[in-house]
């Protein structure tokens, strides 16, 4: 599928027979936005608790584009998660599990739009078309992210949790000011978090601002159950799209899993945000299926048969059936998606192994725009002390 | 050249609007800057005058102000954010030291953070707690941030244009005590010929003992040079204005001339601006120095109630204490 702009158009719809409607949702068994089952039945359309009729109409060969993204996004992470088993990367955060989640948000930007991402966000990344070299470099330790904000419309990964919600949310109050709003090549801004992050201030106050000042974005949280070790149940005693009614805009939860429906909800609500109907939170209800991170050991805080339970959920596995079944992909398909797979991840692997440790000398570079005496000495200092060991057997 | 008098609060009002003019995408934005012009009216009138978008009352949440005006800053907005008082802005604390500071390091120079942090500091009004304290520490060890403060009108007016004007994200502190004070200030001289933001200057000169301060003890060094000039002993009072980066040239040229320095801040004296300086004075002026770098400063308490604040606070007689027992050694 095109990057940046996937078209919704209305010629191939697959006849799904059925439509429904999303209700309130529970913590146990959520009611939630879903357009393709975990067995890959489509369901047509879904009408949200606002109204909003919720459905895709993708050709076939979109449908088939999400299917690559979704195996090219897994395999590459995967690769990155040996990389640092093998003591390539210093630590690796896997989004096994959340690929639906991220590249049907992803692929639901326009290319106008600004995205704001914690440090997980490698799918959604891919999809703003970034070399998924970047992230690698920071977490191999050769810099701190490298690719430009500005030109792919994605910001910097933030670590510090829930940080970055308030930096999308000031930047959707710029959209608003340069007066970029309103039409339909209006701008909006995506932010991500995880379900931990709704604890922390910086997210809440967020929520107050973009209320207040009617910012043209969307909340995008990726409820994956847990943070770290904690439990949803650690963070929240109610569903966590539920917050957004307190805060005055809509939330609403969808399947993380299904591709289809986070791309048909989160493209919604961007629309409604660049159209000037301000902000609104989405609840992409999925599953962390790895660790936290490689220094994590989830074994200790969850149970198999749980990882099991959602493991029927795959999002990969619904989207492969749904293919098959209404017949938009066949065996040649899948297997040279694998091997492109196999080729980019053995790509990726050599580039990493090539990568140089920088100069010691840079780590004196960008600390101010305008520069510093105090830092200029230290750099000075520094390499004469360096170069005094030049010629010895140090 | 036209030059008024003003007080330093109105010399700050009137750098703001002279940035509001010049440049459509400066923005102010805090607590009660818009109707009100803050609770020291240092924003008096701009919102009328410039309207709500580019005057913005802000929630009332300080981490939200500084976060949002990262994101307007990555939008290309010049935002000055009103931090109310001192003791509000450890709220802000990450925003301000993880992200403003770091993010022009992490993006390796591909973004920039132009914002301005106004923070009314010091104390001295006989305030309530959380309202007089001198956090500049905090921020001049922090890599990523400037930091600056103004000690006159003329130094208000011209300082808060070009600390508006620069790329580099800047912590402005204002002597909150010293608002009130009126002094003459250019206020056509073109910016571009003015003194330099990071530039520190002899306030005073003298021959005998070299002063250092900044912000509201300018005054009080200043007082307290005219006191010992009576008794025969000339200070050199150097205003430091800029924190962080010091501008340490000046202060070595002193004190290789004098071969005393007392470092006066209200700010207290554990791992404090006095600390580095008496650290860097030692180190480039050793063979000169007549007596150790000596500290007037704060005590290492938290701030007093305001009925004791006066015996908190430096004063002249404890900045003369000090000169006088360089003469000790």
């Amino acid at each position: 599928m095109a990057k940046g702009d996937p078209g919704v158009t209305t010629r191939g719809r697959r006849a799904a027979p059925r439509s429904k409607k999303a209700g309130a949702g529970k913590a146990g068994d959520p009611e939630l936005v879903q357009l393709l089952t975990p067995e890959g039945e489509r369901i047509e359309s879904v009408t949200g608790p606002d109204g909003t009729e919720y459905r895709v109409d993708f050709t076939d060969e979109e449908y088939r584009g999400l299917y690559r993204d979704l195996v090219l996004v897994r395999k590459l992470d995967a690769e990155a998660t040996a990389l640092q088993r093998q003591g390539e990367l210093g630590i690796w955060a896997s989004l096994l599990g959340q690929e639906a989640a991220q590249v049907g948000s992803g692929r639901a930007l326009r290319t106008q739009d600004m995205a704001f991402p914690t440090y997980r966000e490698h799918g959604v990344l891919y999809c703003r078309g970034i070399d998924p070299i970047m992230p690698l470099g920071l977490f191999r330790g050769v810099d701190q992210g490298g690719w430009d904000p500005n030109e792919f419309k994605f910001n910097m990964y933030t670590i510090v949790i829930g940080a970055q919600t308030l930096h999308a949310t000031g930047y959707a109050m710029g959209i608003a000011m340069d007066g970029k709003t309103g039409t339909d090549d209006g701008e909006a801004v995506i932010a991500y978090f995880g379900d931990g992050a709704t604890s922390q201030g910086d997210v809440n106050e967020s929520f107050v601002w973009a209320g207040v000042f009617n910012a043209p974005m969307v909340f995008f949280c990726q409820n994956n159950q847990y943070a770290i070790s904690e439990p949803l149940e650690r963070q929240t005693r109610i569903p966590l799209y539920q917050r957004a009614a307190g805060f005055g805009f809509p939330g609403i939860r969808v399947d993380g899993n299904d591709v289809l429906a986070t791309y048909a909800v989160t493209r919604q609500a961007l629309d409604n945000a660049r159209h000037g109907q301000g902000p609104s939170l989405i609840e992409a209800y999925t599953y962390r299926m790895g660790a936290h991170t490689t220094s994590d050991d989830p074994t200790r805080y969850r149970i198999a048969s749980e990882v099991e339970a959602w493991q029927a959920k795959d999002p990969i596995a619904r989207m492969k059936a749904f293919l098959t079944k209404q017949q938009l992909a066949d065996a040649d398909f899948f297997a040279e998606v694998d091997e492109q797979a196999r080729r980019e991840s053995v790509h990726l692997r050599e580039r990493v192994l090539a990568m140089p440790n920088p100069e010691p000398t840079t780590l004196f570079d960008h600390v101010y725009p305008n520069g510093s005496p105090l830092v200029e000495q230290q750099r000075e200092q520094f390499s004469r002390y360096l170069e005094s060991f030049e010629g010895s057997a140090h | 050249m036209a030059t008024e008098t003003l007080t330093l609060g109105k010399a700050l009002n009137v750098g703001l609007r002279r940035a509001l003019e010049n440049d459509p995408k400066v923005v102010i934005m805090g607590e009660d800057v818009g109707k009100l012009g803050g609770v020291f009216r240092i924003t008096d009138g701009l919102q009328k005058d410039f309207g709500d978008q580019r005057v913005i009352d802000t929630p009332l949440a300080e981490s939200g102000i500084i976060g949002t005006a990262i994101g307007l800053a990555i939008r290309g907005y010049r935002p000055v954010c009103e931090i109310q008082f001192d003791g509000f802005v450890y709220p802000a604390y990450d925003q301000i030291v993880s992200q403003v500071a770091k993010m022009h390091y992490r993006s390796r120079g591909k973004l920039k953070i132009p914002m301005v942090i106004r923070i009314p500091f010091g104390g001295g009004i006989g305030a309530v707690e959380h309202h007089s304290e001198s956090p500049e520490a905090y921020f001049a060890h922090t890599a990523g941030l400037k930091v600056v403060s103004c000690a006159n009108p003329q130094d208000a007016y011209v300082m808060i244009q070009q600390a508006i004007a620069s790329d580099d994200p800047i912590i402005f502190l204002e002597p909150k005590r010293r608002y009130w004070e009126k002094g003459p200030v250019e206020v056509d001289a073109p910016l571009a010929d003015a003194y330099p933001l990071h530039a520190a200057r002899v306030a005073r000169p003298g021959t005998d003992v070299t002063v250092l301060a900044y912000g509201p003890m300018v005054r009080t060094c200043l007082d307290a040079a005219t006191a010992a000039a009576e008794d025969g002993r000339e200070l050199e009072v150097i205003d430091l204005r800029t924190l962080s980066p010091l501008d340490l040239g000046v202060v070595y040229e002193s004190v290789k001339r004098t071969g005393r320095a007392v470092v006066v801040h209200e700010a207290p004296s554990n791992v404090g601006l006095g600390a580095e300086l008496a650290a860097r004075i030692t180190e480039e002026c050793f063979y000169s120095l007549e007596s150790p770098v000596l500290r007037v400063t704060g005590f290492d308490t938290p701030y007093p109630a305001a009925r004791v604040e006066e015996e908190y606070l430096p004063d002249l007689d404890r900045v003369l204490d000090a000169v006088d027992r360089t003469y000790g050694w």
